[in-house]
């Protein structure tokens, strides 16, 4: 059982294993690339269920339109992580036991490493040492006896590869952390604000048109701040290609809401606004037509609500103002005279046989192509109904009745058989903001940047070693000079090493009185 | 903000004469890798036999020295292909110039980074890829007549970019108004750029380790091994910079920092399978032919982002206008 969960724990923790986890989390993610996902796109994961049959709802149930919330990409994700605790825990160990070790002893047989040279001089092997100790200033180094009176010293740099290389491990851990907590305490809710001095305050779910909350999140203790948009300014080319949208508001948050004091802020696109720890987006925005009801009876109401663009190049909108008529209290009569204005408005009206299009996404030219519509708005079933359509279900069953369809400008009118006036007024501009939170995003930079630069400093550093064995002539030697021998190896890659062994080399023998000439060609250096 | 019309156009010449000159170059650097070669062969074995070693990677100069041959007609022969293979880089970076001038030119036309668009993207990332082939071939002038396979992409993109995802010259619409277009996707380019060298020159190497009789022209394995893995070094921290930046810029224009866009969903998984490529390099029975296997499904990775995602999925990135 024991020898079970070791063998376990080795496997997970091997590197291989880990290297198997990375590639599973790679294509794991793929069909978030591919198939819809209900988090970017609710609409298009249910139209896609619809076309595929059982094949659509089989890929639901398995959590394919939501793969990164899913069990299996979490299991991966929890995996890894477990894998990379286990290879850091020992390797650091190692890295600490590695920091007070010495190089190793230099090897008996110098000529068979990669990149190796011989050659002989008139120095002592004692100054041979000390130059070669001057020489490899910055290297880790041991200076040790050999059998004969022969003396060696064992070099080696690079272990900041080592360093870098348990920085990426260790902040690969903490982005994914810094990732979780994220998960956790953040929220994202979206709103329409409307353009006329309108304001929005953060401070529970309902002021929201749609909320995300992170997993510990209920929406009861929001950061408080408040939003005044006063103004919405968009400036577009002549192709119709917009040039910039900007948001004129007043922001207000910790103590400036006890005290009433509101800052002037600029909202852009690339220009959130920071406060209390939040950042509010202006993801895009949209027209408002104003619409008058003048009543049978002589009273009046005034609706401005946001249509919403179906063309993105021409801001062709369509939406549903609705009226209930006014000092019905009696719900059955009530059902029968609902009003609702419902069709397309375009902000730069362009006609063609009396079908309203849009020619440009400014208003330059309002017009609106109506349909009004009378009796059960389908309000009362109980049932949430889109601010954007009336209920077509009432149309269908003939409670909802069209009785009129006009082209209108501002100002114009129309009246039903029944003497009710419809008006519309003017257009009005909205805003779509969206508030997001999330502390843990900070950490994430952080983790994500030290990932950088502990990659960096692992691939690029390398660690290698070098020794110098200074061999005494003694008596076989005619001439008494000491034999020179250098070695070489890269431990990781030896691309490159050849490079600067050669300068090493070469810098020492300068250093060095030579015995005889140079033997030529002596330094062989292999690459591999 | 408007656009200068002339500039424009002298940007399209320029991209135009660029490809003109890189189909030249590639033509000669075939020719070199026709006829150049047994003479390359020969001279590398007298090398290995009077080194005695397996392999030597770097001769001493480049293939000039290759004219050990008796026979003086095949001698000439060699000496014309080592010409032309010479001529065929002088070409690539007198494209390259070119290529760099469309670029400018196409900046100071619309007054902003040249690559807010499909188009300009491509066209520097081919850039960055040609540039990346010389900068190759000064450290490894044997590999030179590969340069057939690294322009045959590169040329195969452009035309593409030019012919298929043409745009004309504009401003770029609110969302790409910051600098971090200039850093994000230069960072990319620079990143996905580089890395084509890599993902071509492995393929080379999966075809000399596994079919080498189809392969005898081809450069050592070694060599090939060698140049992947450098180039991919270089390129990796610099896409990772570039992805990164693009999180960045997310969290600044887009509300999040990571949304699991197509665009960035594919980003990760190239991420990935390059951290894989690097690991697999360092595990025992995964270097050589696995790791350059890595090595392609991660450039394949990249292009499958620059055309599928870009033109088949919609995602946040596609406004970026194709
Ligand atoms: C996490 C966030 C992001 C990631 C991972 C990311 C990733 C990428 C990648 C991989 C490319 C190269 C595309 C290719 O091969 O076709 C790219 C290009 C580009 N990115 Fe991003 N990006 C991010 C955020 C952004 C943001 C916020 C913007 C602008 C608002 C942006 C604008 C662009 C543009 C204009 C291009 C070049 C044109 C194109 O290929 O469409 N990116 N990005």
């Amino acid at each position: 059982m024991i020898a079970l969960l070791r063998n376990t724990w080795r496997g997970l923790t091997s590197m291989r294993t880990a290297l198997v986890l990375l590639f599973l989390l790679a294509v794991a993610a793929l069909p978030g690339a591919l198939l819809p996902q209900r988090s970017l796109n609710t609409q298009k994961v249910d139209e896609y269920i619809a076309s595929h049959g059982w094949w659509g709802e089989l890929l639901g149930r398995l959590e394919f339109y939501n793969v990164y919330g899913s069990v299996w990409f979490s299991a991966i994700y929890l995996l890894l992580f477990i894998s990379l605790v286990g290879c850091l825990l020992p390797r650091t160990l190692e890295y600490a036991r590695a920091l007070r070790g010495k190089p190793v002893l230099t090897p008996r047989n110098l000529s068979r490493l990669p990149h190796h040279h011989e050659s002989t001089t008139t120095a002592t092997p004692d100054e041979v040492m000390a130059t070669a100790t001057e020489r490899l200033k910055g290297w880790r180094l041991a200076v040790r006896e050999e059998e004969n009176g022969a003396r060696s010293v064992s070099a080696e740099r690079g272990y900041l590869r080592e360093t870098g290389n348990l920085v990426f491990h260790f902040a690969m851990l903490g982005l994914i952390v810094a990732l979780a907590i994220g998960k956790m305490f953040q929220y994202e809710g979206q709103v329409i604000v409307a353009a006329n001095g309108s304001e929005f305050c953060n401070i529970g779910t309902v002021g929201y048109d749609s909320f995300r909350p992170g997993l510990r999140v209920d929406g009861t203790d929001l950061n408080p701040f408040c939003v005044k948009v006063n103004g919405f300014d968009a400036h577009f080319l002549s192709t119709g290609q917009p040039d910039y949208y900007r948001a004129d508001i007043e922001y207000q948050s910790g103590a400036d809401l006890d005290n009433g004091t509101w800052r002037p802020y600029t909202l852009e696109v690339n220009s959130p606004l920071r406060t209390a720890g939040d950042r509010v987006y202006l993801l895009s925005h949209g027209y408002s037509p104003t619409f008058t009801v003048t009543f049978p009876d002589g009273q009046t109401r005034t609706q401005t609500i946001q249509w919403r663009p179906v063309d993105q190049l021409t801001y062709l909108s369509e939406g549903a103002t609705k009226f209930d008529p006014p000092g019905v209290t009696d719900p059955v009569e009530r059902r029968k005279r609902q009003l609702a204005i419902t069709g397309l408005l375009a902000p730069t009206a362009v006609l063609h046989n009396n079908i309203l299009t849009s020619g440009f996404p400014d208003l330059r030219d309002p017009a609106v192509a109506i349909d009004v519509l009378k009796g059960d708005l389908g309000n009362d079933s109980g049932r949430g109904q889109s601010i954007f359509e009336v209920n077509q279900e009432m149309v269908e069953s003939g409670r909802l009745d069209r009785v009129a369809r006009e082209n209108l400008r501002p100002g114009d009118e129309i009246t039903l058989d029944d003497g009710t006036k419809v008006r519309f007024d003017d257009v009005q501009r909205w805003v779509y903001l969206q508030v997001s939170h999330d502390p843990a995003q900070g950490w994430v930079l952080l983790f994500a940047v030290l990932v950088v630069f502990g990659l960096g400093m692992s691939l690029v550093i390398k660690r290698r070693r070098l020794w110098v064995r200074a061999v005494p002539g003694g008596d076989d030697r005619a001439d008494g000079a000491t034999v020179l021998l250098l070695g070489g190896l890269a431990r990781t890659d030896q691309a490159g090493y050849g490079e600067e062994f050669g300068r090493v080399t070469e810098g020492l023998l300068a250093d060095l009185p030579p015995r005889e000439e140079e033997r030529e060609g002596a330094t062989a250096s292999r690459e591999s | 903000m408007d656009v200068n019309e002339t500039l424009s156009s002298y940007s399209d010449w320029c991209y135009g004469i660029a490809v003109g000159a890189y189909v030249v170059a590639m033509l000669f650097y075939l020719y070199e890798q026709a006829f150049g070669y047994r003479e390359r062969r020969a001279a590398k074995e007298l090398v290995a036999v009077g080194a005695g070693d397996t392999l030597v990677a770097e001769p001493a100069d480049d293939s000039d020295g290759f004219d050990d041959s008796d026979d003086p007609d095949s001698r000439s022969r060699t000496a014309r292909a080592v010409r032309i293979g010479k001529l065929a880089v002088s070409l690539t970076t007198f494209g390259a110039l070119l290529h760099f001038g469309s670029l400018v030119l196409r900046a100071l036309a619309t007054s902003r980074a040249p690559w807010g668009n499909m188009y300009e993207f491509g066209a520097t990332l081919c850039l960055v890829a040609v540039g990346t082939w010389l900068v190759v071939l000064r450290k490894y002038p044997t590999v030179r007549h590969l340069g057939v396979w690294v322009l045959l992409p590169v040329i195969v993109l452009m035309f593409l970019g030019g012919v298929v995802l043409y745009t004309t010259a504009a401003p770029v619409q609110p969302a790409l108004q910051s600098y971090w277009l200039v850093i994000h996707v230069f960072a990319i380019a620079l990143g996905s750029g580089m890395v084509l060298v890599p993902g071509v020159v492995s393929v080379l190497y999966l075809l000399k380790v596994r079919k080498p009789e189809w392969a005898t022209r081809l450069p050592a394995a070694d060599v090939l091994d060698q140049v992947a893995y450098r180039t991919t070094v270089f390129a990796f921290p610099i896409y990772t910079a570039g992805v990164i930046f693009g999180a960045i810029w997310a969290e600044q224009s887009w509300g999040r920092f990571w949304g699991w866009d197509p665009k960035e969903t594919v980003a990760f998984i190239a991420w990935v399978v390059y951290a894989a490529y690097l690991h697999s390099r360092a595990t025992a029975g995964w270097r050589g032919g696995r790791a350059a296997v890595i090595n392609v499904v991660g450039f394949a990775a990249m292009i499958f982002n620059l055309f599928f995602i870009n033109l088949v999925t919609a995602g946040l990135h596609s406004y970026a206008g194709v």
